[in-house]
């Protein structure tokens, strides 16, 4: 207990830090990760071809590279520069939005066969199609898989410890500096982590309940 | 089903398609194509930034670190597949005293970060007293608390969904509850399951990454100190981009097995189908 009070000051700056990763990822994750999965759906086919490779080669990269490429990798390129954090925010976006494709494709799936063909008849084109009927259905179906993908998401923020963005990973380097011991830090970070978790469970069954399409 | 979204398009759709894809192709070759360049003008095809990784020794030590990924891989899936089905019929005991430690268990160990585990055995248990703490224990040890844990609720799941009378004629001829479970019910789950449990596989393959994190000598650790060498120019982009050709390399390997194996069950009737929507649940 000690070791947390002591160091309220890290662990608040650490779990800010994570909350705000999170956030920023999570939601330039959703929007990027709904385009790649209406490309993936679309008409034409290098559309298609493009979003399934993006899929393909990220999913199939470690996280841990996605970030070292850009935390030491992209400083090097004489572009603009960016802090760590930002760094990190970019790479967990790019790395969350393939699942999130992958999640809502799944839920395009689940939607019966019949309401896209209503939509047709009434001559709606690809698009209302998409938006109006089958991704509003969609969305509702696809809680438990994009609910994993978010807590995937929380518990890879602590990857970006190991490219020098202080969050909650990085508690432990921290604390071991001021002569802490390593464990009780491990552990409390650990506590919260599973205390974080469980609130997204929790939201998502209240979702899936409150949400659950009638059919 | 993407072609139930639309309708066979007549001849001014599809001059439209064929505008769109042009487009589409021009703005991806402008995204590449900017990438490329600023690699270019950065230097990063420089001779003198890939030399290093012309030397016969520098090529051998990558081999090693390969090495080093695949045993930390190979071990961690063998030991995770073992602890999973352990987990797995631990939870599906009807004793109470068991089946809720491997509750608690698989909860607890699915919610916290691989990192923090693997960073619990590094950094945490040798102040402690423990010793022999390697950098490989440490990764082989998170990797397979939280992928046993993971491939539990693979197995409880599959072995849910198999059709009841699967295991009352098991129990109809005499055998107890053990052996319905080995030889009848659990056969049929990694059958079933098999591309999940294979898609898993290449999760651990991608989370042994993190081995770089705590100091484990792996591809991505080499990636690092080969980029850092100044009399090469610090090649830490051909450095990436070598680790995410190898990395995505094996990944594709073990995904077309799943997706070759996917196939050759579909053709066999004799595996029992699952929801497709089960398998999405926990894949996440």
């Amino acid at each position: 207990m000690n070791t947390l009070l002591n160091n309220s000051d890290l662990f608040i700056t650490g779990f800010r830090n994570t909350l705000i990763l999170f956030g920023v990822a999570g939601i330039f994750a959703l929007i990027l990760g709904t385009i790649v999965a209406t490309l993936r759906v679309s008409p034409i086919p290098a559309m298609r071809a493009a979003a399934t490779l993006y899929i393909n080669v990220v999913r199939n990269t470690p996280l841990t590279l996605v970030l070292f490429f850009f935390a030491l990798g992209y400083p090097k390129l004489g572009l603009v520069e960016i802090d760590f954090m930002t760094a990190a925010t970019v790479g967990l976006s790019l790395y969350t939005a393939t699942y999130v494709a992958e999640a809502v494709r799944s839920g395009i799936n689940t939607v019966p066969v019949g309401q896209a063909e209503a939509a047709r008849a009434i001559g709606l084109p690809f698009t209302q199609t998409l938006t109006l009927v089958i991704l509003p259905q969609a969305f509702r179906a696809v809680i438990p898989p994009m609910f994993s993908v978010f807590i995937a998401l929380l518990k890879n923020t602590t990857v970006a410890a190991g490219f020098s963005v202080a969050e909650a990973g990085a508690i432990r380097s921290n604390l071991s500096e001021r002569g802490e011991p390593a464990m009780a830090g491990l552990l409390w970070v650990a506590l919260i982590f599973v205390l974080l978790v469980f609130i997204l469970s929790f939201v998502q069954r209240k979702l899936e309940k409150k949400w659950k399409v009638a059919r | 089903m993407s072609s139930v979204l639309f309708d066979a398009p007549g001849p001014k759709a599809r001059a439209r398609y064929r505008i769109l894809g042009v487009v589409t192709a021009l703005v991806i070759i402008a995204i590449v194509g900017f990438i490329v360049l600023r690699f270019a003008q950065s230097g990063q095809f420089d001779e003198k930034k890939w030399h290093l990784f012309t030397f016969p020794l520098v090529q051998q030590t990558i081999i090693q670190s390969v090495g080093a990924t695949l045993s930390a891989f190979a071990t961690a899936a063998v030991l995770s597949l073992v602890l999973g089905v352990f987990l797995a019929f631990g939870r599906l005991s009807d004793r109470k005293w068991i089946s809720l430690p491997c509750y608690g268990f698989t909860e607890l160990f699915r919610a916290i970060p691989l990192l923090i585990l693997m960073m619990i055995f590094y950094y945490g248990l040798p102040p402690l007293g423990v010793q022999g703490i390697t950098p490989f224990t440490a990764v082989v040890a998170g990797l397979v608390l939280y992928n046993g844990s993971v491939l539990a609720e693979v197995f409880r799941a599959g072995i849910e969904s198999l059709p009841r009378g699967q295991s009352e004629a098991g129990y109809a001829i005499g055998l107890p509850k053990s052996a319905v479970m080995t030889n009848i019910l659990l056969p049929q789950a990694v059958r079933s399951m098999l591309p999940v449990i294979i898609s898993q596989l290449v999760v651990i393959l991608k989370d042994t990454a993190l081995g770089f994190i705590v100091t484990y000598n792996e591809i991505l650790f080499q990636a690092k100190y080969f980029g850092s060498q100044a009399q090469y120019g610090s090649p830490i982009i051909p450095s990436a981009i070598i680790a995410g050709v190898l990395y995505v390399g094996m990944c594709l390997i073990l995904a077309g097995i799943a997706k070759w194996l996917e196939s050759r069950m579909r053709r066999n009737v004799k595996v029992v189908k699952v929801a497709k929507s089960e398998i999405v649940a926990i894949e996440g």
